[in-house]
């Protein structure tokens, strides 16, 4: 199950910077561990990240293996408009996760 | 017999006692405080899932016999261990839920350390967060209590090494590199950044024993619930801090 936490301001004035936070549960791993037998335990990776504001995309990550567990994104923008915001996680294994919250800019 | 509210020699008094938050960096500290940064907060979050899940043959919810787990869970965590009078002796947070998970879900028991156990007792102790512990000690948890303050208090493993050297003697100063803190149980379970992920206090104190060269006990082992118990009255009147982040 992938719980993510997004923390958008609900309200914003037109052109303020805006902080955004994201945190998204994955074990993120590396795949150069092993199991107490030696077996290789296979990567299991979030590979992007990409945030679209009202279809703009905003923000984008390339994630690698030697990201930690629970990948946590702190990044900003320009409050140009009210509408969606829209988060989306992509990885190994079909992993994909998204999240949608919206903000009033006036 | 030590009787409970007497200052025990070699305790730390009231005023110094300080949480394992104290000893931090800024940006743990800052990790922990934001809800939006803290990851014990998906496990919560998940934990909440779980609670208003309908589950076992008696198809019931935690919800159903508790309700609101913010009004029916407020300062539970943070009396626990408590004495189970079935039982005989005192039980954990996460021995409770599973007791309820047999008993009134009639499900079966989560594993320890499982993913759905953590959630499930990281969401009831969240709702603890901001409170004092405040353990029972009475006549029948009292000998308990005796057996994890001697447990505390007794040298073992190959280092020879009793937990009240380090957290009591010793604490504030470096063991390769890190701050030995006091070993209050403020905040569990914790995220640690080490592990990666959330872990019981019972992760912890295994972890402690490996460190010491011990010979560890099973997950949920009498001893380890003694333990617990002991820390918990050792740091009563803290403040609870669930979900707790640690370096």
């Amino acid at each position: 199950m992938a719980n993510a936490l997004v923390n958008v301001p609900a309200r914003a004035r037109r052109g303020e910077i805006i902080e955004i936070k994201t945190l998204i549960s994955h074990p993120m791993e590396t795949g150069y561990r092993r199991t107490q037998l030696g077996g290789r335990i296979p990567r299991d990776i979030i590979r992007q990240f990409v945030c679209t504001y009202n279809g703009t995309e905003v923000f984008r990550a390339e994630l690698h293996p030697a990201i930690a567990a629970n990948p946590f994104f702190v990044f900003s923008t320009v409050a140009t408009e009210s509408g969606t915001l829209t988060f989306q996680w992509t990885g190994d294994n079909g992993f994909s996760a998204a999240e949608t919250t919206t903000i009033s800019v006036d | 017999m030590v009787l409970a509210g007497a200052t025990f020699a070699g305790e730390i008094p009231r005023a110094e006692r300080r949480s394992g938050y104290d000893f931090m960096s800024r940006e743990t500290r800052a990790m922990q405080d934001d809800d939006t940064a803290n990851p014990g907060m998906l496990a919560v979050l998940e934990g909440g899932t779980l609670w208003a899940r309908k589950t076992g043959a008696a198809g019931r919810a935690c919800a159903d016999c508790h309700g609101d787990a913010s009004a029916g869970m407020k300062g539970v965590a943070a009396r626990y261990p408590a004495f189970d009078a079935a039982l005989k002796r005192p039980v954990n947070l996460e021995q409770r839920i599973n007791l309820c998970r047999v008993d009134r879900q009639r499900a079966p028991p989560l594993a320890y350390e499982s993913r759905e156990l953590l959630a499930l007792t990281a969401y009831v102790a969240r709702q603890s967060r901001g409170l004092p512990i405040d353990v029972a000690v009475d006549a029948r948890t009292q000998p308990f209590l005796d057996n994890g303050r001697a447990a505390f208090y007794r040298r073992q493993g190959q280092l020879n090494l009793a937990c009240s050297q380090c957290h009591d003697d010793n604490w504030g100063r470096r063991l390769a590199g890190n701050a030995i803190p006091q070993a209050h149980p403020t905040g569990y379970p914790v995220y640690r950044l080490e592990w990666q992920s959330l872990g019981s206090l019972q992760r912890r104190l295994r972890n402690c024993l490996v460190g010491i060269r011990a010979e560890g006990y099973e997950y949920g082992a009498p001893e380890l619930v003694e333990l617990e118990l002991f820390l918990m009255w050792r740091a009563r009147g803290m403040t609870m801090e669930t979900p707790g982040v640690r370096p």
